[in-house]
């Protein structure tokens, strides 16, 4: 094995985007792309534990099996206000409106993002839609569950629907221009030398996610505007009772919320492929694949909506199709998580907190992505449709997937965004509480959810009980593992160590400039010369494969497992 | 409530054991999936860890050979999963022969069952070991969903639609029965028992209840109190009306050219707005019904229209003692359209 160079990166700036300018104004009007992903990181920060106190009064209210603690009407607004934040509010636009917005321009050798002032707005509108929705919360809340189903939502309830559309409604055209942005910015304003070949995973799955952002939050809006126009105007779209038709929601709003899955979780895949690569220094496993498994992903996602709807009274033909489509929808997922388990193959390992994230976003990804088939699957759904069996399922890819790919990512690029070390001791632990409390929320979920208890019960019959408790105990948990990093991240930015311009020794371009960068990102504009990844010199390339006669001469002379 | 399986629910439907098959070929793999790339990252995660800080190892090239095969193989195990899964989902929805027919309505917050036979339940449902029960049913408000997990089967319940499912009890006992579909404040409330009986119990249990109208009767005197008499005649035989004799199942000619199976929600869709979709030879003369008949009382009269299975028949169902024409035992006024917008 060669020894690390370390890669070339200048010296600290003695500016850089944190302190080029001061005062609560040159953050509010700032263009740099650097300071607008601060402040999503901030925004979603802040809906994340907004959402997290919602889950915390679920999960209590869920520890015995009588309505308790809460009053029905209150736990139904609990249980959607919790999924209308985290999804809305902190899943979609976490990881490509922060990190992304951060980290895009960076990696691809650019200054900024295309269009500077329409990210700045792409803020604003995120903020007022969320305000709008918080004022939903506060005047009294939404109880519709988050897929707001007509014509409960439209003639029913009793609750803030319209202004939680509207709040929704408005937050999506943030999600459209951040989309916008990152598609110009690829095409446009890569370095010279960046070729698509040689972009790093991560864009390749944001440019995947920007794809879905601007084809399919339109569909939504729409949809969302419908519901309040009926809900308001009594016009027949959804009701039956007006001559409308309640499926016909459902398919709306799948066509854009199934895609939606879509762009939480490619962002984070994104981030496991740069953790994967970089935490093993080596290339990624069949990186032309995993490139193309985003936009595979991006594609048949469109085309799968209709599982959700197996028991809705869809023809069954229907389901047919998107029953098959929904297993071929599995394959490109199944792709990623072998090559990224190829790639730590004679890799140099180390374990790195962002690095025991990876690992625990790739053993739940499966096991999410595995139960995901059970859903799939027409006759099983049948029976564990809209049971603890789906929240069980769904936690394992939002939770177990995006959430575990977005703490490895800040982790990782911490030292590049604040310019300090987090502490690496509390940062191994909190990612080792997070993965048991997780587990031990959500694997019973499973099991209760196929002996037949069904979501958003407020009660439930005694027997599912024993479950309960060990998923409440799991919440604590993974709530307090959430809490540590909240509290060392913000105590670092002051008191970490000073990081180096590049402390995990990478040559992607982003390491190539000071901690933190200086508002221009580079200080000369790079040339790129070298592949994604490129540890070392492409000629020292080792060839795997099921046979022998696929090894390169010059490797001949070398085992082919055991060390070199 | 829980079969000598650990974490496996009752049993007690014949669809029970192929969805458990399913689940446990789909558990297997599951694991041996998961076990596989959590054994195989272990492995390397020690095997390759760094031993020295500024060690590089050598790149390895990707395989195309390797990359097939880690997608051909998982995509013909999925496969195999989904041609098993819509064998027994076919199985699952496609309407047996010779069904004993329930009707069931949902409504805010309690299931209403009726049986062919006249009796009412409501949040109770007591049915036979070993006789098909189709259940045709319906929603007089949002959507609600009928769950019955020792049975493993599930269907919305839509308003203005008719959804059926069927199933097959094959074990006495008490069994749970679920709204799955979240329908407002008291929707965990919505719950309800699924009561299986052997059938000679079951019989005296019929006899016992027999005091009340079938819906064929009062759907009957529905049919004639509506008026719906003048134009498709005493026993459905037609006149300036379509012949209703023998509808459901038929095919049905429009007069736009298109044609269509008759179902439930085909004989709703008539009644509440009858120029939507016009029998091939006849006028838009039918006025609608839309607000007048409650979702209890379509059912009633589909009821009726069914037990005219030949143009010459008669209603087949027992004349309740005690019903007069115009009470329909446990109906209510249909919601207003403007009623509870807000």
């Amino acid at each position: 094995m060669r020894a690390i160079e370390t890669f070339q990166a200048p010296a600290p700036a003695k500016l850089n985007y944190l302190n080029a300018e001061y005062g609560i104004k040159s953050w509010l009007l700032t263009k740099d792309h650097k300071r607008i992903g601060l402040l999503y990181l901030g925004s979603v920060t802040f809906f994340f534990f907004l959402g997290g106190v919602y889950a915390m009064l679920i999960r209590l209210e869920l520890l015995t099996p009588q309505g308790d603690l809460l009053s029905s009407t209150t736990y139904n607004k609990v249980f959607t206000q919790h999924g209308i934040m985290m999804i809305f509010f902190f899943l979609i636009p976490a990881i490509p409106a922060s990190l992304g917005n951060f980290l895009v321009p960076m990696m691809i050798g650019a200054k900024d993002l295309a269009f500077p002032r329409i990210n700045l707005l792409s803020w604003y509108i995120f903020i007022v839609g969320g305000l709008i929705t918080i004022y939903a919360l506060l005047a009294g809340g939404v109880d519709t569950g988050w897929t707001f189903y007509p014509p409960y939502s439209t003639t029913s309830s009793n609750s803030y629907v319209v202004a939680t559309g509207v709040g929704i409604f408005i937050s999506g055209f943030s999600s459209i221009l951040t989309g916008l942005n990152f598609i110009v910015t690829v095409h446009t304003m890569r370095a010279p030398g960046m070729t698509w070949f040689r972009l790093p995973l991560f864009i390749w799955s944001h440019y995947a996610t920007a794809l879905i952002m601007i084809l399919g939050t339109p569909v939504v809006a729409i949809t969302i505007l419908l519901l309040a126009f009926e809900r308001l105007t009594n016009v027949g779209i959804f009701n039956p009772a007006t001559g409308g038709d309640p499926v016909l929601f459902q398919h709306l709003f799948w066509f854009y919320s199934h895609p939606a899955v879509y762009i939480m979780i490619l962002p984070g895949m994104g981030i496991i492929s740069e953790l994967i690569a970089n935490f093993s220094r080596k290339n990624i496993f069949g990186y032309s694949f995993v490139a193309f498994s985003s936009l595979a992903i991006a594609v048949f996602g469109f085309l799968v909506w209709g599982h959700h709807m197996f028991v809705s009274g869809q023809s069954v033909y229907a389901g047919m199709v998107f029953s098959f489509l929904s297993f071929a929808v599995a394959i490109p997922s199944a792709v990623k998580v072998f090559n990224w388990t190829a790639t730590l193959y004679k890799g140099s390992i180390s374990y790195d907190t962002p690095m025991l994230y990876a690992l625990g976003f790739i053993g739940l990804f499966t096991i999410g992505g595995m139960t995901g088939l059970f859903l799939a699957t027409l006759a099983v759904d049948v029976h564990v449709h809209d049971t603890y069996f789906i929240v069980a399922h769904f936690h394992y890819i939002m939770v177990g997937g995006t959430l575990l790919a977005y703490l490895g990512g800040l982790h990782y690029w911490w030292p590049k965004i604040s310019g300090r070390m987090y502490p690496e001791g509390w940062g191994r632990f909190s990612a080792l509480v997070v993965f048991v409390g997780f587990n031990l929320t959500f694997l019973p979920q499973f099991v209760a959810g196929y002996l037949g208890m069904p979501r958003r019960y407020h009660a439930y019959p005694p027997e599912f009980q024993v479950f309960n408790v060990l998923s409440s105990a799991g919440a604590s948990i993974l709530g307090f593992g959430l809490l540590i990093p909240l509290i060392y991240l913000v105590w670092s930015m002051r008191y970490g160590r000073r990081a180096e311009p590049n402390p995990w020794h990478l040559p992607g371009l982003e390491w190539r400039t000071p901690s933190p960068p200086p508002t221009e990102n580079f200080l000369a504009t790079p040339i790129v010369t070298w592949e994604a990844y490129e540890f070392a010199p492409p000629e020292e390339t080792e060839v795997v494969g099921v046979l022998r006669s696929d090894k390169n001469l010059e490797d001949a002379d070398r085992p082919i497992d055991g060390e070199p | 409530m829980q079969s000598w399986l650990p974490f496996m629910p009752e049993s007690a439907s014949t669809i029970a054991p192929k969805v458990d098959a399913l689940y446990f070929y789909l558990s297997g793999v599951t694991l041996f999936f998961t076990f596989l790339i959590a054994g195989v990252l272990t492995f390397f995660v020690i095997k390759y860890r760094r031993r020295t800080p500024f060690e590089i190892p050598r790149p390895v090239a990707g395989s195309h050979k390797l990359e097939t095969i880690w997608s051909v193989i998982p995509f013909l195990i999925a496969m195999s999963i989904f041609a098993w899964g819509a064998q027994v989902y076919f199985e699952q929805v496609r309407p047996a022969a010779n069904t004993n027919e329930i009707y069931v309505v949902g409504k805010q917050w309690m299931w209403k069952l009726q049986h062919s036979t006249g009796q009412r339940e409501i949040n109770e449902l007591h049915v036979p070991v070993g006789r098909k029960i189709k259940l045709i049913m319906t929603s007089e408000d949002v959507i609600h969903s009928f769950y019955v997990p020792a049975f493993r089967i599930k269907s919305d319940v839509l308003p203005g639609r008719y959804l059926s499912i069927w199933f097959e009890a094959t074990k006495p006992g008490t069994y749970h029965l679920f709204c799955a579909e979240y329908c407002g404040m008291n929707h965990s409330g919505m719950i309800g028992s699924v009561i299986v009986m052997e059938p000679t119990e079951f019989d005296n249990w019929l006899s016992g209840n027999a005091n009340q109208q079938a819906p064929a009767v009062a759907g009957q005197q529905l049919y004639e109190s509506l008026g719906c008499v003048s134009c498709h005649g005493a026993k459905g035989e037609g006149g300036r009306g379509p012949a209703l004799a023998g509808l459901f199942g038929r095919t049905v000619f429009l007069n736009n050219g298109q044609t269509l199976v008759a179902d439930e929600s085909y004989v709703r869709e008539s009644i509440e707005n009858p120029q939507a979709k016009l029998v091939n030879g006849f006028g838009p003369i039918m006025p609608t019904f839309q607000g007048q008949v409650t979702p209890d009382q379509l059912i009633q009269i589909m009821a009726f229209i069914k037990s005219l299975q030949t143009p010459n028949a008669q209603p087949t169902a027992p004349a309740a003692p005690g019903a007069t024409g115009s009470a329909v035992p446990g109906t209510n006024s249909a919601p207003s359209p403007t009623q509870n917008i807000r």
